[in-house]
């Protein structure tokens, strides 16, 4: 059966995905407050906890959103098989749902030109929002929305090490990354590391770790490995929530791996902070369904 | 551990017997400041009408709504959501803030340097921190804009806030050189070799 995908309902799955990210902490989340706030051992971090842990619940209560922030406005679109959609239609459509959302709700348009600085209040410019295409067997299409925050977006790292240096030039850095990033993260954060391709890659790998729900693995069984390992160690550093001091620096390291060049070693740390904000909307015969 | 109830503005001597660890709650007038203004009020010599002597200035821009002007919204600007972004990348401005403007206290989040501490010293001034990413509740305790100024930056506007019961605040730096964060960054760089060491790294 063939999914036609109307340019208008995408308009306004757009707007209304932008909104609802904004507002609502996916439930993954939510339980990584849960386990972090069970375990935490220091005083003051456990007070930084419970002071988030509220937050979201405001937000919800007085329909707010999480946090100021509306950073920059990323889509993600999956097309499953017998979807049939203009393509150009479908780019133009969400561009416009992003800047509805702006001028509608309102929202703080914290979009500038890079060499102006000049604000247009629509969230959008040059190559923003960043729509990104892939393609999937479902018999559906997806359309991912992730505000993302400048606090843990500033802190992004790409390293080109070298084969010599091994798997321990990987370890050292992402260390090295979380310590460099203290509290100007927003911890604690989903530590997104990208693991081998080409310098763009490995750091759009970073991205798709970082905004990854807590509670997913890595599918290379190398990469899930590295994220149990990750994960425990960076939390003995005592940064933090907030760079305020306590176990709680990471709900998790996320990595994603691609194949590499043989005399290549590149590893990219990306961040998310503790407002891990996404929403999503599939678009089915039956309707669109909204989730995370 | 002492919590201090501030009307503002506030006087030298109230910010030099903050303490770190200490909280604060600010009542009153808040001022809201960023990248934008400060770099045109510090780099590009733009002038403020605001008299910001003894007072706040927090880091942020916030979502707001234009609206008719009534004695709730004076300026026209209802706040939709206010919260607070990340100090370091505005490191540089502690200074000016003070000896310029006379700001004592700065409210951010993910703390401030070895320029800010020494200014807060040499000044008096403290930073309080707030937990970033929490703007919802943060909201809660903005009963409105009282006014703007340099708004052709909006929404990097330099903003007046009137505050009930904002906060606690945790004092993180005072003017006694005392910083969280340094204390933090120190034990967690010392913890380096021991979690490279766990991850078996040679």
């Amino acid at each position: 059966m063939t999914l036609r995908i109307d340019p208008a309902r995408v308009e306004e799955t757009a707007k209304e995905l932008y909104i609802r990210a904004l507002k609502m902490l996916p439930p993954d989340i939510k339980r990584g407050f849960d386990a972090l706030v069970a375990r935490e051992t220091d005083t003051t971090a456990k007070s930084v906890l419970g002071v988030m842990v509220r937050n979201i619940a405001v937000a919800e209560e007085t329909d707010n959103l999480l946090c100021q922030d509306t950073g920059i406005p990323i889509y993600n679109v999956t097309i499953g098989r017998n979807v049939v959609v203009d393509g150009v239609a479908l780019k133009s459509a969400i561009r416009r749902g992003c800047e509805r959302a702006t001028r509608e709700h309102p929202l703080r348009s914290s979009v500038v030109h890079p060499i102006t600085r000049k604000n247009e209040h629509t969230s959008c410019g040059p190559g923003i929002p960043p729509i990104h295409i892939e393609f999937s067997d479902d018999d559906r299409l997806v359309i991912q929305m992730i505000p993302k925050g400048s606090g843990s977006e500033n802190n992004s790292w790409l390293k080109m090490a070298f084969p010599a240096d091994g798997v321990d030039a990987i370890k050292t850095f992402v260390v090295d990354c979380v310590l460099e990033a203290g509290g100007k993260t927003c911890p604690p954060t989903i530590v997104g590391v990208g693991i081998g391709g080409t310098s763009d890659l490995c750091v759009a790998l970073a991205k798709k770790a970082a905004t990854r729900p807590l509670g997913s693995a890595c599918v290379d069984p190398e990469g899930a490995k590295l994220e149990k390992l990750l994960t425990e160690a960076v939390n003995t550093l005592g940064v933090g929530p907030q760079g305020l001091g306590g176990d709680s620096t990471a709900f998790a390291v996320h990595v994603e791996v691609a194949a590499t060049h043989i005399t290549m070693n590149p590893v990219a740390v990306n961040m998310q902070c503790h407002s891990a904000r996404r929403a999503s909307a599939s678009f089915t015969p039956g309707g669109v369904e909204y989730g995370f | 551990m002492t919590h201090h109830t501030f009307h503002m503005p506030v006087t030298e001597e109230q910010v030099r017997a903050l303490r770190v660890n200490d909280t604060v709650t600010l009542e009153g007038a808040l001022f809201g400041i960023r990248d934008a203004n400060q770099i045109a009020l510090f780099d590009k010599g733009r002038k403020t009408r605001f008299d910001m002597r003894g007072h706040a200035a927090i880091h942020t821009a916030p979502n707001v709504r234009k609206v008719e002007k009534s004695a709730s919204n004076p300026t026209g600007y209802e706040p939709i959501c206010v919260g607070t972004t990340t100090s370091a990348r505005m490191e540089r401005f502690t200074r000016p803030l003070m000896e310029q403007l006379g700001v004592r206290l700065v409210i951010g989040k993910g703390g401030l340097g070895e320029p800010s501490k020494e200014a807060f010293s040499k000044l008096g001034g403290a930073y309080l921190a707030i937990i970033g990413g929490t703007a919802a509740l943060e909201t809660t305790w903005v009963e409105a804009i009282e006014d703007v100024d340099l708004d052709d930056l909006n929404p990097e506007s330099l903003w007046k806030f009137r505050v009930k019961g904002f906060g606690p605040l945790l004092v993180a730096m005072d003017s006694r050189g005392g910083s969280l964060y340094d204390e933090v960054d120190r034990k967690a760089r010392s913890r380096r070799a021991n979690t490279l060491a766990k991850l078996g790294v040679k």
